[in-house]
């Protein structure tokens, strides 16, 4: 029974991993811009089908796949940002929002256009795939494994990156009054552009972290919606938040799948989301939206 | 140009404001009222699907565009209004009485999802209408017995008073008049104090609520108001399809009902006919561009991204939607040659938090 | 029975004590004023008034009946009405749909006979639009009547935010730094409305200012405050010669 258990957490926390990935991406654009990026799934299907092409096709090492999938994946969001996001600065958000979904749309009808992709489903070659390591009388899938390892330095590096360097300074400041951060010459609209970057890039490696459990398949971003509970479940402005709230709702569905009936593991992300939202409006971390007057 | 001089209150308060809005109003509904004379089969089934998503879109045009909250789970109240009508008339209700229960019943589904509205705002607001038509979604595929589940529930033609609607031209004119009853219930919604209440909500709460409006009753009738709408649009979008099943009330379609409202105009009760007009030809229109592909083959993402692409250059080049390109039409042609390139330019703003720590 | 009275009013946002103790009280029919330095918690008081949020300690009478615990839209339609410094107005409305929607509070009419727009609506909105109008020649604000808040400059949109409160048709009006940001023949313009809403409305006001000739103008009484505390009340001349109040604003001599 502990056994059990022990494995579905695995299990869950792995899951949950990948969820904590793109809700990070979605917290990184919300904190810069208060812009909700409802196409951060697509880009992390459009990621993991580079990194498909990287591998495949063109027969590159696993980890340079990932490092060029990650890279295109940067400049895919920094041109999003640049050509769609950039014109619409300043809109009210619900617009913005609309524009993120049209840019998801986009995404997922090129992907099914392109010639080598289409809608077919497809494995990207990962080399600890079918690894399992056993412990006590536990069996913990590898794969797993690497994803919680993997995404721990992830987050390490990003930490680092917002505590200690000017760059994620600025981005606070840009998050937080964009008239003043101008003034104070901060280069508003580069700083966007690299949040965007950075945002895409995390979405890329979630993508390819997620393909070897779920494989590459152009309706793959629909599993990015499940991060929005996830980071609504955090507090949506919060960095730790959307961590913790990709966790729990992981956990919870790897649970909901074993002990409940059927169904429930696909709505328990949904029902977990309002039960939270019950209680804490603005999530576990989150931050309360209120107008000074 | 027409320049209009009130004398009275009551000439503000009327529902057509000078002569030639009764005109242009009065050429419309002859034209739509005399349909089945000069349109085709098919675009007379367009034309039910027209007046379908126009009802809808008045319901979500009115809470988004006009009370300012989010909703991105609306197929959910549509689901609710199409199952109660099925279920109902499978019962034997006559029409007259089905229909008012599926917008009452879609009416409370709008208030049970409101109700947790008044403490969430934003994008936390919109994940709670997004997981409510996920859990409603799934509600119905699983509660077998009463929805029949994935295998849906089929429906027959209308009986109305004992006439069987089962002609194109009838169920028309049943679309057309609720269409045009549903319209005129927004309007004098917004004419009076209620609308007013409303518009106070989506652009200050803080001040509304400062000047007696309660946030709470408000918020929650226009949800429920906008849901019963929608209800009203999903039992006739029962009726039309013939057969209903769980996946027709997906994410993908409240995503559509809420372009329909961008499209065309937030904040215009226009907006949502010339939304849903928009939304229904798009496909068209794609199709015969198909034609002119070198290929002459489909692609299968085609769709996809030109949906999206138009929904990214409308927001960024024409953010008041079709009905506010149309303003802009209009007023050039009556101020010619005055009208001035900025007449409605937004003014730039910048973003400023409103979070607190 | 007392018109409008605080006792002991105070509130805390963490460790900062925003208002410390303040007690006055507003006699019907006068003009009441709350001058300090920035930061003195004044806009605070006015918040904690309107129920925006709930103050940690004292009471608030207003009529003998206690505010605590209700929701703002209550103290509206206890006739309570406000101005917010930095203005809160309907943008995307224009000037007359502001000031009816501040007639809210008088509505008489159900969603139902408003969904059919039955006669009872109809006369109803003549009669608001009527009490509007009449808003609307005091201010003299007919000339912009019908355009958009967004597209109106600064003045004039603290005119509309007067009007607004003015329609709700108050027994007392708070107003937050009317005449912030206006010019002096504004504030003039500001000055002689404050009189005409006291003496030929009869409205009570309570005011928040800066603008000492404004205050010593129109204020019957003035109360001084300081780091959220009460440090000098009487009539302006008195205020403005208190040692305290010379101190809060100017320093203390070396």
């Amino acid at each position: 029974m502990l056994s059990q258990i022990l494995q579905l957490l695995v299990a869950g926390v792995a899951q949950g991993c990948v969820y904590a990935l793109v809700a990070l991406g979605f917290v990184l654009i919300y904190k810069a811009t208060e812009t909700v990026n409802f196409a951060q799934g697509d880009v992390m299907m459009l990621g993991a089908f580079f990194a498909l092409t990287a591998s495949v096709t063109m027969g590159w090492p696993y980890w340079a796949t990932i490092l060029f999938a990650v890279l295109v994946m940067a400049v895919v969001g920094m041109l999003t940002e640049r050509l769609v996001l950039r014109p619409v600065l300043g809109h009210p958000s619900f617009t913005v929002v609309m524009i993120t979904i049209g840019v998801g749309y986009v995404m997922r009808g090129v992907v099914t256009m392109v010639p080598g992709w289409g809608t077919d489903t497809y494995q990207i070659p990962t080399p600890y795939v079918d690894q399992v390591w056993k412990l006590g009388g536990v069996i913990l899938p590898v794969q797993q494994l690497m994803v919680i390892v993997l995404t721990a330095a992830l987050c390490g590096v990003l930490y680092l990156f917002f505590r200690f360097t000017r760059i994620g300074i600025a981005m606070q400041a840009t998050s937080q009054n964009q008239l003043a951060a101008y003034y104070m010459g901060i280069p508003v609209r580069r700083v966007n552009m690299l949040i965007w970057g950075i945002s895409a890039g995390v979405a890329a490696f979630a993508g390819i972290l997620l393909a070897p459990a779920t494989f590459v398949h152009s309706n793959m971003g629909f599993i990015g919606l499940k991060a929005f509970p996830a980071a609504v479940v955090g507090g949506f402005g919060s960095v730790p938040g959307s961590i913790v709230g990709g966790l729990i709702i992981g956990v919870v569905e790897a649970l909901a799948g074993f002990y409940l009936p059927e169904g429930f593991k696909d709505v328990a992300a949904y029902v977990v989301v309002l039960i939270v939202l019950l209680v804490w409006p603005s999530g576990i971390f989150g931050e309360t939206i209120r107008k000074k007057v | 140009m027409r320049f209009l001089f009130k004398t009275g209150y009551e000439q503000d308060v009327r529902l057509f404001q000078h002569s030639g809005q009764v005109v242009s109003y009065g050429l419309l509904a002859l034209l739509l009222f005399s349909a089945p004379w000069w349109a085709g089969d098919y675009v007379m089934s367009q034309l039910h699907f027209i007046c379908i998503y126009a009802i809808v879109g008045f319901g979500l045009m009115m809470l988004v565009g006009f009370t300012g909250q989010i909703s991105l789970g609306h197929a959910a109240f549509l689901a609710v209004g199409a199952y109660t009508e099925a279920l109902m008339q499978a019962a034997g209700v006559p029409f007259v009485i089905s229909i008012a229960c599926s917008a009452l019943f879609a009416g409370i589904a709008g208030i049970i999802v409101g109700l947790p509205a008044l403490r969430l705002k934003g994008i936390y607001l919109a994940i709670s209408t997004l997981a409510f038509n996920v859990i409603v979604e799934e509600i119905i595929t699983r509660w077998e017995s009463l929805t029949g589940g994935n295998s849906g529930k089929h429906l027959k033609p209308v009986e109305l008073f004992g006439i069987k609607l089962d002609t194109d031209a009838d169920f028309y004119y049943l679309c057309l008049a609720l269409t045009v009853l549903c319209g005129l219930a927004c309007v004098n919604l917004l004419r009076s104090p209620t609308g007013r209440a409303f518009v106070a909500i989506r652009d200050s709460e803080i001040s509304a609520s400062c000047l007696g409006v309660h946030l709470a009753r408000y918020k929650t009738m226009s949800f429920a108001f906008s849901a019963a709408l929608t209800g009203v649009g999903g039992a006739l979008y029962a009726h039309k399809l013939a057969f209903i099943s769980p996946e027709q009330f997906s994410l993908l379609v409240s995503i559509e009902l809420v372009t329909i409202v961008i499209l065309g105009g937030i904040g215009f009760l226009h907006g949502a006919v010339l939304g849903s007009v928009f939304l229904i030809v798009l496909p068209q229109l794609i199709a015969i561009a198909k034609d002119f592909l070198p290929s002459g083959q489909v692609p299968t993402g085609l769709q996809a991204v030109v949906f999206g692409l138009i929904l990214i250059l409308f927001i960024i080049f024409e953010p008041l939607g079709l009905y506010g390109r149309w303003l802009k039409v209009r007023t050039w042609f009556q101020l010619f040659p005055f009208y001035r390139k900025g007449m409605f330019r937004r003014q730039k703003s910048y973003m400023k938090s409103e979070r607190l720590r | 029975m007392s018109f409008f009275k605080v006792e002991g009013l105070g509130i805390r946002f963490g460790g900062v004590v925003a208002v410390d103790n303040v007690s006055f009280e507003v006699q019907r029919g006068e003009v009441f004023t709350i001058i300090g330095p920035n930061g003195a918690g004044k806009t605070t008081i006015f918040n904690l008034i309107g129920l925006l949020y709930p103050a940690s300690s004292g009471r608030i009478l207003y009529e003998d009946r206690e505010l605590a615990g209700l929701a703002p839209h209550r103290v509206a339609e206890l006739g309570i009405a406000r101005t917010f410094q930095n203005i809160e107005l309907f943008e995307h409305a224009t000037v007359l749909q502001n000031l009816l929607i501040g007639r809210h509070r008088h509505r008489s009419t159900s969603l139902w006979q408003e969904l059919v727009f039955a006669p009872a609506v109809r006369r109803a909105e003549v009669a608001h639009r009527e009490a509007v109008e009449k808003v609307i020649d005091f201010l003299e604000l007919a000339k912009v009547r019908d355009t958009l808040v967004v597209g109106l400059p600064y003045g004039i949109r603290k005119v509309v935010e007067l009007g607004r409160a003015l329609a709700t048709d108050p027994k007392l009006l708070l107003l937050d730094e009317p005449s912030s940001g206006l010019n002096p023949e504004e504030t003039d313009d500001m000055a002689f409305w404050i009189e005409d809403i006291k003496k030929h409305l009869g409205i009570t006001v309570l005011m928040v200012e800066h603008d000492m000739n404004l205050v010593s103008r129109v204020s019957d009484r003035v109360l001084a405050l300081n780091m959220g505390a009460a440090i000098a009340e009487g009539t302006p001349a008195e205020v403005q010669a208190h040692p305290k109040v010379i101190e809060a604003y100017l320093g203390a001599p070396v």
